[in-house]
């Protein structure tokens, strides 16, 4: 019994110190090895392969239902007045604008089945549903067996994922984590001096290179100039906690959130040693002026790091970017856009927070094939004169969806749990009221006749 | 490697529900993940909440009358047959369809129903009747408080005055088909048929 310890802890040794030598010490340097690269090789030409297969298996099987991720309808996406204006042009008696005709009801009828089979507002809330199988069984819509070969490839993915990378990606988030808070509170006894701002950075940044190889994280990033500065406030499209790993392997930021119990608790308390970051108590976030402040303290010293924020306030799934709130807009200083876009193929990183807790969802992340994404830095923007806060987060959001090629909604990612306010519908009559009454005189005209 | 969703949904059912509406098999695969998705609940039939949950449809003006023609009468929860049957008649019609047997039965998205759902947005009672009071309730809905009820009570006095061919003061089924514009069929919801 004995010897089995023994071995298992020799082995044991033998796996730590590989597992560091080979990524872990690379990766704090920034030096890739070339594992990754030829392992995204692999995995994009199996998927190709997979891909080919499985389209030829549905021409041979018409009964297979194939995927379409462009949505079922086609949609006409005139404005109420153009649309209502065709119906009633179409109307045997012609009444030439204005007034009302029963047929009106036909727009509102239509939109709202439309709305019914597809809508653009609950699917940002569920993972995106990709065009063809990556051989994952949790993006298994409507595949069914095509043959032997992609089962045996799909069952050696599920090997490869899950006995082997899964203990890999495991080890090095517990090394990097650790690192992380035993470093931040090093650093942290430290008396403030350039030293100390130096060594924060450098633990920081080959922390979370570390956690990144633990998702096998291949990132891109664009325009690297328009880096955020200190001082200036860097704002990100929303799609899972990874987000913050994905920016902090290029860069140093001061993150902002509400103070949690537990283990993120620990990391919390032990980073903010080291450097400032800003963290709020629970019932400090309902004073939207003390959050004002704080944030403009903040940016006001010159010598703290750039303010990371996510306007969305949730996580939305990456095919959209969603209403951004205007407060991070108020505070005034410099806008730093952030457009970040993963490959669904490899792995889906959004975070359905009502189906998954954070720990399963790790979980899902690290037996995902990998994490791909671009990063692009946009030009830094300020509020111009004229323009408040809601227009400035308008223009800030319609560059990011631009650049990460996501759709650009104004809806609020708020309704995934909530309920939509009233108001709208209220716009929504309105609207139609102006269209059958237009001006008060015409109407009373048209009775007098 | 079986999928989810459609794997509660059999083959026979499918087959049913295809000579029932016309849908395609792929169609009716894609609706079906739909239903799913918005059946919170997971018990194989939306309420009215559930369509609630979808942000456009709430803002609709005449969202709440557009949810109610899915349940039947005095029922709360709508399954999937009957869910697809009321989405049937808006499925565009099809040339080769036109030249259909008539002993068949009329197809679901015919003129006629199409025409008889947007009716029924109106009837409040179903009666079969539209009165003035349906009409102005209706319309109430539409315009919010934009409109005063004089304005509105005078618009539905017009309305009534122009389609009422038999002097009721109520519009009949008949009598409505007659003032809808020929066009207003076609500019309904067109499913693509699953690519």
């Amino acid at each position: 019994m004995e010897g089995a310890w023994e071995i298992a802890f020799v082995l044991f040794q033998v796996w730590l110190s590989i597992v560091v030598g080979l990524i872990v010490l690379p990766a704090m340097f920034g030096v890739s090895l070339g594992f990754t690269d030829i392992y995204i090789k692999v995995l994009v030409k199996t998927l190709e392969w997979a891909t080919l297969r499985i389209q030829r298996g549905q021409k041979e099987q018409p009964t297979l239902p194939s995927q379409s991720a462009n949505g079922i309808i086609e949609k006409d996406d005139g404005s109420m007045e153009e649309e209502i204006g065709e119906l009633r042009r179409s109307h045997p008696k012609n009444l030439a604008g204005g007034d009302f005709t029963m047929c009106d009801a036909f727009y509102f009828c239509k939109k709202g089945i439309e709305n019914i089979v597809e809508d653009q507002v609950t699917q940002r809330f569920t993972s995106e549903e990709l065009a063809s199988w990556n051989l994952l069984t949790r993006t298994n819509n409507n595949f069914r067996y095509i043959s032997v070969r992609l089962t045996i490839i799909w069952g050696l993915g599920v090997f490869i994922r899950y006995c082997i990378l899964l203990p890999l990606r495991i080890t090095l988030a517990v090394i990097g984590l650790s690192w992380l808070v035993i470093g931040t509170t090093l650093v942290g006894l430290l008396p403030s001096c350039n030293a100390k701002n130096w060594l924060s950075d450098l633990v920081h940044i080959t922390c979370y290179r570390i956690c990144a190889r633990g998702l096998s994280a291949t990132i891109r990033y664009h325009n690297k100039e328009n880096r955020p500065k200190k001082g200036g406030i860097c704002v990100a499209n929303h799609t899972s906690p990874i987000d913050i790993v994905i920016l902090a392997n290029d860069g140093c930021y001061a993150m902002v959130g509400q103070v949690h119990g537990g283990l993120m608790g620990v990391i919390q308390r032990s980073i903010v040693r080291s450097c400032p970051h800003v963290w709020f108590e629970r019932s400090e976030m309902k004073d939207r002026h003390a959050v004002a402040k704080r944030l403009k303290d903040h940016i006001a010293d010159k010598t703290k790091l750039p303010i990371l924020i996510f306007p969305e306030g949730t996580c939305i799934n990456n095919t959209s970017v969603m209403m951004f709130k205007k407060g991070s807009f108020e505070i005034g200083g410099t806008i730093y856009p952030v457009a970040i876009k993963y490959d669904p193929q490899f792995g889906d990183a959004f975070w359905n927070s009502a189906k998954y807790n954070m720990v399963s969802y790790l979980l899902r992340m690290m037996t995902s094939w990998a994490i791909v994404c671009n990063v692009w830095y946009l030009p830094p923007m300020t509020r111009q004169d004229g323009e408040d806060a809601v227009q400035f987060a308008n223009r800030v959001k319609s560059a990011i969806a631009h650049q990460g090629g996501l759709v650009d909604l104004s809806w609020d990612g708020g309704l995934k749990r909530e309920k939509v306010k009233e108001s709208f519908k209220e716009e929504q009559q309105k609207m139609y009221s102006s269209m059958i009454v237009g001006q008060q005189g015409r109407l009373m005209l048209s009775i007098l006749i | 490697m079986g999928s989810r969703a459609s794997s509660l949904l059999r083959e026979e059912d499918i087959e049913e529900i295809k000579k029932q509406t016309g849908f395609s098999h792929s169609q009716i695969t894609r609706l079906y993940s739909r239903f799913h998705s918005l059946d919170k609940g997971e018990n194989g039939a939306l309420s009215r909440e559930d369509f609630q949950r979808i942000p456009e449809l709430a803002i609709n003006p005449l969202g709440d009358r557009i949810i109610n023609a899915f349940f039947p009468e005095g029922e709360d929860q709508v399954n999937f047959r009957g869910f697809m049957r009321t989405l049937a008649h808006f499925r565009p019609v099809e040339d080769n369809e036109k030249n259909k047997d008539p002993t068949s039965g009329e197809p679901l998205n015919s003129r006629t129903n199409k025409l008889f759902f947007a009716f029924q947005l109106y009837d409040l009672d179903r009666d079969d009747k539209i009165s003035r009071d349906e009409l102005l309730q209706v319309l109430r809905m539409m315009v919010g408080v934009n409109i005063s009820d004089e304005q509105l009570g005078s618009i539905a006095d017009r309305t009534i005055q122009e389609a009422d061919t038999n002097g009721d003061m109520c519009i009949s089924f008949s009598e409505f088909t007659k003032v809808m514009p020929g066009k207003a069929i076609d500019i309904t919801a067109d499913l693509q048929n699953g690519a």
